[in-house]
């Protein structure tokens, strides 16, 4: 076959594998969407989001309590995961001597192998029990909380790490010239310079806590409760859909597919926003 | 407070960020393979779960599903996945079909696993009819997997330096010639390592594989029966038997495929960047 034939199928054949992705992303919007309408239609869109009664047996559904649960083990685990994981990423990027960072960055890697089910078992064995210490049964958005900080922690460190590096070496350069310590030059013109991609870091973080669901369902008690302490149990947005979809039928299956348009569109807007943190990052730093 | 008092304050939070973190990994891996090694045998490997409430048996069944999972997914994803991963290095301008195409990898890659569990359920189990089986599941994580691989595919051909593809297309070769023929062989430890990084995400994966995979314990028969991996045995076991010392068990089996997985994947990618560099 003629060469220039083979080329031209070639590109257009990886033209085709490259549209696959924006097809697909297209095709879940489109069906969730499908499939979720006649519950924003009959339910309508405010009851829908802050209606404060799940009760599928009686037609009620108001997701209020499970978005609650939602917004709380992140903002939880965010609580933990933003201190711990800039620490590390500042460990890893300034301060860690070479031998360090070597066994440091493979046990970060290891952290995002680790299936959210053996988190959740171990959350279930471990921090549960010790939860219950405290009070309540222990299934509980700090239970969950916890967990989900572990599960968050390498997105933070990984994105902020590269972040701190991407920091031109003239602005350190200056800074110590200037008579700064290291950790002055750090806190005031490493960490300032690299803010956007250490948000950029921390949004995906949490666009991840907000989609986790096995390692939630195993530690978080699935209570349909509005939770009102650290203690309560409590139920998430994702934990709701794998719980229910399998029995749901009507308009609790609706309800249930609408949850998941909910949910895509909060991680439209988050990784929109972790992107334009980014692409602000590399344009400030290429100005240097 | 003096910037010397200062600065040594903010090491010891630093360094305890990092002892953190170690100890996270380490207590998990540690605490789940001194509870669940004793419970492994080859026993436990072969015997198929007894199913039902009693949690008894082993893990055979949900070992030749994890299996059969990795192999038709990963068969469906390198295709499409290292295709569009060439695109986007080596064909792609800076125009909007380009940047259309990577906004979506990139919200795709951050969509939740639920979520294209709830797709593969409407369109796999119900409305293609595949019902609860292997291939519904497999199809549901093909989608969440492309991004992975689209991205990994994409950096290891990036990483193949200009010089090869000047040589290629001074001596005569045509565009496709060049990637066929020396820039893809140039990339393919850094393919091969996202190919193996799809492979512990398949392993790991579980909410995706809860809605369209059934969690069927007996041994499947073809790709259109349900099934379980070893990741929802261990939920099915944790959650609805109880049976702790099993899901222990399991437990260890996913961490010990997960750190030879990435084992390799560390040994490999070090090679290729060293091959690259040119040393």
């Amino acid at each position: 076959m003629n060469h220039v034939i083979i080329d031209r199928t070639a590109k257009h054949v990886v033209i085709i594998c490259a549209s696959a992705s924006f097809v697909i992303l297209g095709a879940i919007f489109i069906f969730t969407l499908r499939e979720g309408l006649p519950a924003f239609q009959q339910i309508g869109f405010i009851n829908f989001l802050f209606g404060t009664e799940w009760r599928p047996g009686q037609e009620m559904f108001g997701i209020l309590p499970m978005g609650l649960g939602s917004l709380l083990v992140t903002l939880g685990a965010m609580v933990f995961a933003i201190p711990i994981g800039l620490a590390c990423a500042i460990l890893l990027a300034e301060i860690a001597p070479y031998r360090i960072r070597q066994f440091l960055r493979p046990t970060v890697e290891l952290l995002v192998g680790i299936p959210s089910v053996v988190y959740g078992l171990v959350g279930l064995m471990l921090i549960v029990p010790t939860v219950r210490q405290i009070g309540g049964t222990g299934f509980s958005i700090l239970a969950a909380s916890l967990v989900l900080m572990a599960m968050v922690l390498p997105t933070i460190i990984s994105i902020s790490e590269d972040s701190l590096r991407a920091v031109p070496k003239g602005y350190k350069e200056a800074a110590l010239a200037m008579g700064a310590n290291q950790w002055q030059m750090i806190w005031h013109v490493q960490i300032p310079a690299a803010r956007s991609g250490i948000v950029a870091g921390i949004v995906l973080g949490m666009g991840r806590a907000i989609g986790e669901t096995m390692a939630m369902i195993m530690v978080i008690g699935n209570a349909v409760v509005i939770p009102d302490s650290p203690l309560s149990p409590g139920r998430t947005l994702t934990g709701n859909i794998a719980v229910e979809i399998m029995y749901a039928a009507g308009l609790h299956r609706d309800a249930l597919f609408a949850t998941g348009v909910i949910l895509f569109l909060v991680i439209l807007v988050l990784n929109t926003l972790a992107t334009i943190a980014l692409r602000r990052g590399i344009r400030t730093q290429g100005v240097a | 407070m003096s910037p010397k008092i200062a600065q040594r304050i903010a090491k010891v939070f630093i360094w305890g960020g990092g002892a953190i973190t170690v100890a996270i990994l380490l207590g998990i891996i540690l605490y789940i393979l001194i509870q669940g090694v004793p419970v492994l045998s080859l026993d436990f490997l072969i015997t198929p779960p007894r199913g039902g409430l009693t949690g008894e048996g082993g893990i055979s069944t949900a070992i030749i599903g994890t299996l059969y999972i990795l192999g038709v997914t990963l068969a469906i994803v390198i295709g499409p996945g290292i295709g569009a991963g060439i695109y986007l290095a080596e064909y792609a301008r800076n125009n909007r079909f380009t940047q259309i195409i990577r906004y979506a990898v990139g919200i795709l890659a951050g969509v939740p696993s639920i979520v294209f569990g709830l797709f593969g359920f409407t369109l796999f189990v119900t409305a293609l009819r595949f019902n609860f089986s292997i291939l519904s599941g497999a199809l549901s994580l093909v989608c969440l997997l492309l991004p992975t691989l689209i991205r990994t595919t994409e950096e290891a051909l990036k990483t193949v330096p200009r010089s090869y593809r000047e040589a290629a297309l001074a001596t005569g070769a045509s565009k496709w010639q060049t990637i066929r023929h020396v820039v893809l062989p140039a990339a393919m430890p850094g393919i091969v390592t996202g190919i193996i990084l799809c492979a512990g995400r398949v392993v790991e994966e579980t909410a995706c594989l809860y809605v369209t995979m059934g969690g069927s314990a007996a041994m499947p028969k073809s790709i259109l029966s349900g099934g379980r991996t070893l990741s929802l045995h261990l939920f099915y076991l944790a959650m609805e038997t109880r049976a702790f010392d099993k899901a222990m068990g399991t437990g260890a089996v996913l961490i010990i495929i997960i750190i030879v997985i990435n084992t390799l994947t560390n040994w490999l990618s070090h090679r290729f960047q060293v091959k690259m560099r040119g040393g």
